[in-house]
């Protein structure tokens, strides 16, 4: 059958659901559904590998989850060799430094979208967003680096004494000894580390409305912040909803720059921003390789299922608004 | 509204048309919003400054603390013990190369096979959609939580770390990159490709393989190239599988083997050293840093530079 | 003087298409053009994409409460015309205009122009319905809130004025939270023009409003815009001359960026003055 045919039989609709509506004739008849068998293989492969980590985590944090019971997420002393496991500090440090981190992220991250999409010339949006993007490809470790040796000596010496000097140093929020490492740097950081991401996918949704709404916003008399604001944010807001949450999964698992960090305290709350903490991710990275009675593993395992589960959702969260951000659009054009 | 609700809408008309008539409006000031729109405008751009700000701080940053450290012995000759003097980390350059390597060995094949099913079996479908969720689920496993699965599955049950442990973590990181980022370029390549092979009589394997990979081939190569470049600068994942050594690699299962145990890398080794109290190893540590961030960033830029070039080609 | 319901379904069926001299004539004839005031007088209008120019020395005198139909073929540059008179193409980096655009006494492409007022005093129609991603009330409401000081009350009465304005208040009245997006394309059409006339505006310029909809509410508006230009006056971009011919009092014909001839509607399409007007008209090129 020449190409020509093959089109004619197809007809002008067709051509889209050619891929799938493949002649079965002309498939050698042991080799095609080989092959067809073997890459649906590796495209499950994913999914065995999702259900072997999860069971994997369950099953070796068992021992924990059954003994301890709901301890480790109510009290607070972590002292293992003593037999206490209360992993507080770690969730609490988890969850503060992510607060810190999209608070500081998420702001700037939709103003630099907002000028990549409105306002800049594209050649020099280009410069700006590569450069924003690789911002995101620097390794966690060099954040980290960079962070206790350039960043800490000027927080401690600089920053937060100076916070401190004014009345925002009066909340008890800012207070106690400007050590330089801590809660605060730690998310200072990480918001860092997390800015690229959220601004990426931002940018990318607020491309998808479409240029007439937008003019028409124009046309009756708004300024691009109103145009931004009150059109396109809303048009986006699922999709920004979905890049925000994307943000926050990459936020809650980053490790190795919040160990730098965070001061590795595990036994004291913190009370202050300026107070050092420990994360779910630093407790792990600090202490799993010293552990060797089995509960103690089996408690630091049952913290990175939490850790897991807890971005597992998040991640589940930010596919179904992206998804519906894409869905939405497609049908609005 | 204020008009009382009426069936006869012409009177229903005119209320609201008195109503309105009667009291002309109050304008906002227009000076208040062009203010509002500058200083957004203006924070928008003072944040881009600052991150633009913030990446050359860093880079900076590593290559002026790292050029030091860099010289021949950097790349030839071992590590040297606590508080020793000069040594440099050849094993970890090593160590690194060959982890990474293994890594892609397994995680590329099978995130490229995988988005082979996708683009070419999955366009529609429930279980396509869901392993492309489950993918892009993957994609956001924390990465010590990569490490922990490859530590439970070849760390405990053998009795001690390896290398190849270290691989298996990188390269659960590498699979959905691969396979997402495939996936999206062999996307691209038109149907009329595919149609175009099939009609002529190839087999659906050599259509797919021949055709439709060899046109997609700069992308391919592009995101492998990135999925590659992205884990090798990982730490977590190693913390608890490859850990690192201050020696060379020195069998293949033996106690200083790939298979056998701890294996030299350079992130680890940045990390144990950046962290210690000692001065000619930190010096150390910043020369692998600067090596590491030339190696992301620098194949980062030249994945894009390829991948632009290719797409010129289409 | 409006075309009845069947005139304009066999106008539609093309396939013996009235002569567009005929339907002109019924229009108001014999006003004295000069005595009219201006609402907007082009002097001299050049534009440019970049490099290349694409409107050569426009003069047009738009004139108060009639509507003026901007005709021409395809890429003759008619959009591009009007999108100068509410600076809208500025939102393009290499869009540039010159000459002088006069409107209430100043000259608007001067920098010292308030454009955010411009905008509410010339409303704009886009040929894609585009209601913004609110309610139909929001919508209606958007200029409003942009531009005033309102209390609920007013606001609600303005609403509600807008959409009788625009023939649409009945249709809607008990639709008003739900999107805008929900409703038809007609519907979503008069609804521009609603959210345009709330804000009380001179001009409304109209940019192919009819093209992307269907002909009963192609129908449906021009039978508005019959109404409304008692009070505001209208420019309408048309790619169909029945339409221009139907609906305006004033035509310019525009070929390849220059105003070829603009005239009484009668008289363009009854007594052409310009052999390429003529030959437009005609259907010789489309």
């Amino acid at each position: 059958m020449s190409t020509l045919e093959w089109e004619a039989r197809l007809g002008p609709e067709g051509r889209r659901g050619a891929a799938k509506a493949a002649p079965r004739r002309t498939h050698s008849r042991l080799t095609d559904p080989l092959f067809r068998w073997f890459v649906t293989a590796c495209g499950a492969a994913v999914a065995v590998a999702m259900v072997a980590l999860s069971a994997v985590l369950i099953a070796s944090s068992w021992r924990a989850i059954t003994t301890l019971g709901l301890e480790p997420l109510r009290t607070i002393p972590w002292s293992p060799t003593g037999g206490e496991y209360g992993a507080l500090t770690s969730l609490f440090g988890t969850f503060v430094t992510t607060v810190i981190a999209m608070v500081i992220a998420v702001p700037l991250a939709l103003a630099i979208a907002l000028l990549l999409v409105e306002v800049v010339h594209p050649a020099l949006g280009r410069v700006v967003g590569t450069t924003i993007e690789m911002l995101a490809a620097i390794p966690s470790i060099i954040f980290g680096m960079w962070g206790i040796f350039v960043i800490v000596p000027l927080m401690q010496q600089y920053v937060q004494p100076w916070i401190q000097a004014t009345p925002l140093g009066r909340l008890g929020l800012f207070s106690g000894p400007p050590l330089g490492i801590g809660v605060f740097t730690a998310g200072v950081v990480l918001a860092l580390m997390v800015l690229p991401f959220i601004t990426a996918v931002s940018r990318d949704v607020l491309k998808m409305v479409p240029t007439v709404v937008k003019e028409a916003g124009y046309g009756m008399g708004s300024t691009t912040f109103e145009v931004m604001s009150k059109i396109s944010a809303r048009y986006a807001l699922t999709g920004i909803a979905g890049a925000v949450f994307l943000g926050l999964g990459r936020a809650l698992g980053e490790t190795m720059a919040v160990t730098f960090l965070i001061g590795s305290d595990f036994n004291t709350l913190p009370r202050s921003l300026f107070d050092p903490g420990t994360s779910i991710s630093s407790t792990l990275a600090n202490t799993f390789n010293e552990a060797t009675d089995p509960l103690h593993v089996s408690a630091l395992v049952e913290l990175g299922l939490i850790l897991f589960l807890i971005t597992m959702v998040f991640q589940l969260v930010a596919q179904l608004w992206l998804a519906r951000a894409r869905r939405m659009s497609g049908t609005r054009a | 509204m204020s008009a009382p609700a009426r069936n006869d809408t012409a009177g229903a008309a005119r209320d609201v048309g008195a109503a309105i008539a009667a009291k002309p409006m109050r304008a906002r000031s227009v000076a208040r919003r062009r203010l509002v729109d500058r200083l957004v405008t203006g924070s928008a751009w003072a944040a881009a400054s600052l991150g633009v700000f913030i990446m050359g701080w860093i880079v900076v940053t590593v290559v002026v603390r790292g050029a030091g450290a860099i010289n021949w012995a950097f790349f030839t000759e071992l590590p040297p013990g606590p508080g020793g003097e000069g040594g440099g980390l050849a094993n970890c350059i090593v160590g690194t190369l060959v982890i990474t390597g293994v890594a892609a060995a397994m995680g590329i094949p099978v995130g490229f096979f995988g988005a082979v099913y996708l683009a070419e079996f999955g366009r529609t479908g429930r279980v396509a959609t869901a392993i492309r969720t489950i993918t892009n689920v993957v994609l956001g496993v924390p990465s010590i939580i990569a490490g922990m699965f490859a530590f439970a599955i070849l760390v405990r049950p053998l009795q001690h770390y390896s290398g190849f442990a270290g691989s298996f973590a990188l390269a659960f990181i590498m699979l959905p990159v691969m396979t997402r980022t495939a996936e999206d370029v062999l996307n691209l390549v038109p149907n009329d490709l595919r149609e175009a092979a099939l009609a002529i009589g190839a087999p659906r394997w050599r259509a797919t393989l021949g055709v439709v990979v060899r046109s997609a081939r700069g992308g391919l190569i592009t995101g492998t190239i990135l999925a590659v470049v992205r884990v090798s600068g990982e730490t977590a994942p190693l913390l608890f599988t490859a850990l690192s050594s201050p020696y060379w690699m020195d069998s293949l299962f033996g106690s200083g083997g790939f298979f056998g145990g701890p294996t030299a890398n350079l992130t680890k080794t940045v990390y144990d050293y950046a962290t210690s109290p000692y001065g000619n190893w930190q010096n150390l540590a910043w020369g692998g840093a600067l090596l590491i961030i030339v190696a992301v960033l620098g194949m980062n830029v030249l994945a894009r530079l390829l991948f632009q070039r290719g797409k010129e080609w289409h | 003087m409006a075309l009845t319901m069947n005139e304009i379904t066999q106008t539609r069926a093309m396939i013996a298409p009235p002569r567009v001299e005929d339907v002109a004539a019924g229009h108001r004839v014999a006003e004295d053009f000069d005595a009219l005031p201006s609402r907007i007088s082009v002097r001299g209008l050049d534009f440019f994409y970049g490099k290349e120019q694409a409107l050569f020395n426009n003069d047009l005198e738009i004139k108060e409460k009639r509507v003026t139909a901007v005709i021409g073929p395809s890429g003759c540059g008619k959009s591009t015309h009007i999108r100068a008179y509410n600076r809208i193409y500025e939102l393009y980096r290499d869009h540039r205009a010159r000459g002088e655009i006069w409107f209430d006494g100043r000259d608007i492409l001067q920098p010292g122009t308030d454009v955010l007022d411009l905008r509410r005093r010339i409303g704009m129609i886009f040929q894609k319905p585009s209601p913004f991603p609110m309610t139909v009330f929001d919508n209606v409401a958007y200029g409003l809130r942009l531009h005033f000081k309102l209390s609920r009350g007013e606001l609600g009465d303005r609403v509600e004025d807008a959409l009788r304005r625009a023939a649409l208040w009945d249709e809607v009245k008990h639709k008003l939270k739900e999107p805008g997006l929900a409703l038809s394309g007609g519907q979503q059409q008069r609804l521009s023009i609603a959210r345009a006339v709330a804000v009380e505006p001179e001009v409304i310029l109209m940019d192919e409003p009819c093209s992307a909809i269907d002909p009963v509410a192609t129908a449906k508006i021009e039978e508005l815009i019959e109404e409304l230009k008692s009070t505001y006056t209208i420019v309408i971009v048309t790619h169909n001359m029945q339409q221009a011919a139907r609906v305006s009092d004033y035509t310019a014909f525009f070929y390849e960026g220059y105003v070829v001839e603009f005239d009484a509607t009668s008289q363009i399409f009854g007594n052409p003055q310009e052999k390429r007007t003529e030959d437009y008209i005609t259907g010789r090129f489309s």
